[in-house]
């Protein structure tokens, strides 16, 4: 029905350029979809005035034949724990509910820079603690691919940044930037049958992104191909004076090769054997043979290696996350901004009152917790016990990438990214936060310990019509290798997210 | 076990029988010192004193969402440049951790801070010790830690209204903390320490330590013990806001400690305000409660790094030590040497002049302007008129209107015997008085110019012999101390006008003995 839709993000600026669309029609159809979608809840608030606006400009600029760049025009969302000037930015909240950014998150800025259309804020977990955003202030976001999106046999995007993947699966934006901690770009990108990326650590600007564990939250990338993906990671890639942890060195734009032109035979492909892990689906794990069989038969070398602290990474990580919960959390007490509760009896009242009602209880858990961690008698077993493993884990990374044997070596990880296709709700609700992401993000959260950039691409559907998908990891800043491999791989598999669209004729 | 000591001898009067030992009192300080800078440690807005409220306040300082700490490099220089004049080792590798507590003048809810690796550590600091009516001697004492730190922002409470209102414009300021170790014993060696740091961070343009203006705070920590017994509890004593308070405070809490003890109480460990309108130390209350503060590494910053490389050079990543330690002043301690050494200045004269740099100031420049007056002149001047001129007022001397070039104007025309030295000290009030108005003019005005006619001593003096014939009669007796009376007729005489040297001379020449 929308053509356009199969489109990337290159073809759909060069019909601009060729005036064959406008991004001012491509935009209205853009919010017409979303609106139609809204049983989806991937939006919390679409900003239809200021993305009219932005494509109204960019359609000027196409006329004048002056277009800003490769992603003027395009639909990009934004998740909702970025800040963006004028938008009330909520991280899914009651506590930042009313909470207007006097200023755009340097991501943000960079995107209307490159004149994209920013079309609203997308839904995700209460700050973005969780693996399904489920726990949103606005509700859950359903899955697109789910069988049937009304009664309880729907399933969960993933999360926390849910409402991103959606939009995007939904064919509603081009693409859209969401926030990986542990996982939360890639657990539901792979729930959705999107391409999501976390690049390196540092490498994009945290500048704006409300805070969950500030040493492992990088800016994600949800698109429908590598292509695009790598058209909004040039645009938004490189360092900021706004954040001293980005990389300071100059970025330079990433050009994959064409498909044809991508040689194999000397990339060394590992396989890390404790990802094969407890709960891991045979669906999977089938999935997950079959693409190294592929790599391997197209001459890359692919064998098993190990890694051994993988199975320590889901308990450090949740003590750290937790302390630096415990501690970013601590700026909400109603003063400055937020949410304030009536009782001003007291400071110490109003802060309490405050904070219990502006938060979940995932969040006020994990507070409790973080706090807990950090107390002086207790700093040494778990802090910084926790920080040591992180260090061991980064070096198991580190072993296999730059092993001191040549032959042991390897440039690229494949792993699954979730271990099953995406569940139904009611049996994800069922569980516990804590379970929730135990199991959620196995997979995931080793590479925000170590900082090192993972994509998760989609490659075939489930017996239940779901996809299912895989990731690629590689040593930091190695994102060229990385995205080169996955384009093979997608080149490959021919996946298609829009695929569901026929599913869901019935119910749209 | 200090306060098992405590008890027991407070308790048990048998142990009262045991020879008294002496009581020792042990004081460190802390020092908070707000660093010269125009904008704060992690954020680009303004510093400046008295802004409108809330008018310097970037979105990092009122800690909204998404805003990233960005350190101030300008502050980080001061901070090494301060370390090195201090004797510090300045670490390679330093870091930045959250402190967290829960007020509402401290937005983030934590407060960046350096505690596990400090900018800089172990320096030292050597003092002169100014008490009054004792010999100066000098006193050392080990600074622990320099760390740089942000400042928190100011809560204002009205009571009537039962509101608190808050002003951001001093969050986020840069500050260094300097922990020295607990080496001092009375207020005035803390009070001489503080004076030196001033001296010495002025020097370096680190720090305009304004305590008026809350640019430097002193924090003390008190106890007292018997000799040859482990350190007492301490209490901590703050928002001490001048020097002279820092004297006072410290010397008022060692003795109501020796005083509770005395009265067989036992000192708590806890946290006093310097109530400076009475003169006592108060507990607070709100601080009663020990923070667990649950310190974390902040993860929004980097390990901060520099170069400690001989002859290396900053680069825009990376500030270089030896760089900056190129660019350290002479310190006022080798500047007491230096004029002891050039001008063969007393020590404690030296000390006295270093101590108020605009003395210094005047000293120097009178001295390379005028040099045909004595050293001796133009210091004596210095100190014991005009100095004690503005102490008289207690008027800080960088108040005082009176410049180098006034002085100089004095002193010469003392030195040129066209005044005298009671008319000079007249001329250091009529300046102060009327600051629009030239030495010269002032000579003129008021008519001060010295007496040195001849004629006129002789008639002045023939007027006092009249007029103090028993001091003439005791003179002539052998009495030579007489003629001070005779003088001071003639002084009286000439409304303090009289050359003094003409005069002693024609008295003398007047009373000299009949030839027999």
């Amino acid at each position: 029905m929308r053509r356009h839709l199969q489109w990337n993000i290159k073809q759909l600026t060069a019909s601009y350029a060729e005036g064959q669309l406008s991004p001012r029609r491509l935009t209205e159809l853009a919010l017409e979809d979303a609106k139609n979608l809204k049983t989806l809840n991937a939006f919390v608030r679409l900003t239809p005035e200021k993305a009219l606006q932005a494509a109204e400009d960019s359609l000027k600029r196409y006329q004048n034949k002056k277009p800003k760049g490769t992603l003027d025009g395009v639909t990009i969302a934004i998740k909702d724990n970025f800040c963006t000037e004028g938008i009330p930015t909520t991280c899914a909240s009651k506590m930042l509910q009313d909470f207007v950014p006097p200023y755009d998150a340097t991501v943000c800025s960079r995107l209307k820079k490159a004149g994209a259309v920013l079309l609203g804020k997308t839904n995700m977990d209460q700050f973005a603690m969780g693996a399904g955003t489920v726990d949103s202030l606005y509700g859950p976001t359903k899955n697109i691919w789910s069988e049937e999106l009304d009664g309880d046999r729907w399933r969960i995007a993933g999360g926390s940044s849910g409402g991103s993947a959606s939009a995007v699966a939904a064919g509603i934006c081009y693409a859209a930037i969401g926030s990986d901690t542990g996982g939360s770009t890639r657990n539901p990108a792979s729930y959705c049958g999107v391409v999501g990326l976390k690049p390196t650590y540092g490498l994009l600007s945290r500048h704006g992104l409300i805070p969950l564990v500030n040493s492992m939250d990088v800016p994600g990338i949800f698109a429908r191909s590598i292509s695009d993906c790598v058209d909004v990671l040039n645009t938004v890639a490189g360092p900021d004076t706004f954040d001293s942890t980005t990389i300071r060195k100059p970025y330079k734009n990433l050009t994959l090769p064409e498909i044809d032109q991508i040689n194999l035979s000397t990339v060394r492909i590992g396989i890390p054997k404790e990802y094969h892990c407890e709960g891991l689906s045979p669906e999977v794990l089938e999935t997950w043979s079959k693409v190294a069989d592929l790599l391997e038969c197209a001459g890359a070398s692919v064998r098993q290696v190990s890694l051994p602290n993988t199975a320590a990474s889901i308990f450090v990580y949740s003590i750290l996350n937790q302390c630096e919960v415990a501690s970013n959390m601590a700026r909400y007490d109603g003063i400055e901004y937020g949410h304030r509760a009536s009782d001003e009896r007291s400071t110490e009242q109003l802060y309490a009152q405050s904070r219990a009602e502006g938060f979940n209880e995932v969040v006020k858990t994990r507070i409790l917790t973080g706090n807990f961690f950090l107390l002086r008698k207790n700093y040494d077993h778990y802090f910084e016990k926790a920080l040591r493993v992180r260090r061991l884990i980064a070096e198991d990374f580190l072993k296999v990438f730059v092993a001191s044997q040549e032959d042991d070596r390897v440039d690229i990880l494949l792993t699954p990214t979730t271990l099953t296709d995406a569940p139904l709700y009611k049996d994800f609700a069922g569980l516990t936060n804590r379970d929730q992401c135990a199991v959620q993000d196995f997979c995931t959260q080793p590479a925000n310990m170590a900082g090192i950039p993972a994509v998760s691409i989609p490659i075939r559907l489930s017996q239940s019509g779901l996809p299912l998908s895989l990731q690629l990891m590689s040593n930091s800043l190695n994102e060229q290798l990385l995205l080169t491999v996955a384009r093979w791989i997608e080149a490959q598999v021919e996946f298609d997210s829009l695929q569901h669209r026929l599913n869901l004729q019935s119910t749209l | 076990m200090h306060y098992s000591i405590i008890r027991r001898l407070s308790t048990q009067p048998k142990l009262a029988n045991i020879p008294k030992r002496k009581w020792k009192s042990v004081v460190g300080l802390e020092v908070h010192a707000q660093i010269a800078s125009a904008s704060k440690l992690f954020s680009g807005s303004g510093t400046s004193f008295g802004a409108p409220l809330n008018s310097s306040v970037a979105y990092f300082d009122a800690s909204i969402p998404g805003t990233l700490p960005v350190v101030n490099r300008k502050c980080v220089e001061s901070g090494i440049k301060t370390a090195l004049a201090l004797g510090c080792r300045v670490n390679e590798v330093s870091m930045f951790d959250r402190k967290h507590y829960f007020y509402a003048d401290l937005p983030n809810g934590y407060q960046i801070t350096q505690q596990r690796a400090a900018l800089a550590n172990n320096g030292i600091m050597t003092f002169p010790v100014i008490t009054p009516g004792k010999k100066v001697y000098y006193k050392t004492a080990k600074l622990l830690q320099l760390q740089l730190e942000q400042d928190s922002g100011k809560s204002l409470h009205d009571d009537q209204l039962k509101r608190s209102l808050v002003d951001l414009n001093r969050a986020g300021l840069p500050l260094m903390e300097l922990v020295f170790a607990p080496d001092l014993e009375t207020g005035e060696e803390a009070a001489s320490l503080v004076k030196e740091l001033i001296l010495i961070l002025r020097r370096l343009q680190t720090c305009s330590c304004k305590m008026e203006e809350g640019a430097l705070r002193v924090d003390a920590n008190i106890s007292i013990n018997q000799e040859g017994d482990p350190m007492g509890v301490r209490t901590e004593v703050k928002n001490i806001g001048s020097v002279r308070s820092i004297s006072q405070a410290i010397t008022y809490e060692i003795n109501r400690q020796l005083e509770t003890v005395a009265e067989g109480g036992v000192i708590t460990n806890e946290t006093r305000s310097w109530d400076a309108e009475n003169r006592r130390t108060v507990a607070m209350r709100d601080k009663e409660v020990l923070q667990d503060y649950r310190f974390m590494p902040e993860p929004n910053l980097p390990p901060l790094h520099v170069n400690l490389k001989p002859g290396s050079k900053s680069t825009e990543d990376l500030v270089s030590v030896a760089a900056l330690s190129i660019e350290i002043p002479e310190l006022p301690e080798d500047t007491r040497q230096r004029l002891v050494a050039q001008y063969s200045l007393k020590p404690e004269t030296a000390i006295i002049l270093v101590n108020e740099p605009i003395l210094l100031d005047h000293f120097l420049s009178i001295n390379r302007s005028l040099s045909e007056v004595p050293t001796k002149v133009v210091y004596n001047f210095l100190i014991n008129d005009f100095l004690t001129y503005c102490n008289k007022l207690n008027l800080n001397v960088e108040d005082c209107s009176i410049n180098a070039e006034d002085i100089r104007d004095i002193l010469k025309n003392l030195h040129g015997e066209n005044i005298n030295l009671q008319a000079a000290r007249q001329l250091i009030e009529l300046l102060h008085n009327n600051p629009t108005i030239k030495v010269q003019e002032l000579i003129d005005l008021h008519n001060l110019q010295q007496i040195c006619n001849l004629e006129q001593i002789e008639a002045l003096c023939q007027q006092a012999i009249t007029n103090q014939p028993k001091a003439v009669q005791q003179y002539q007796k052998g009495k030579s101390k007489a003629l001070f009376a005779i003088v001071g007729e003639v002084a009286k005489l000439s409304a303090q006008k009289a050359n003094m040297k003409i005069v002693v001379e024609c008295l003398e020449k007047l009373l000299k003995p009949p030839k027999k």
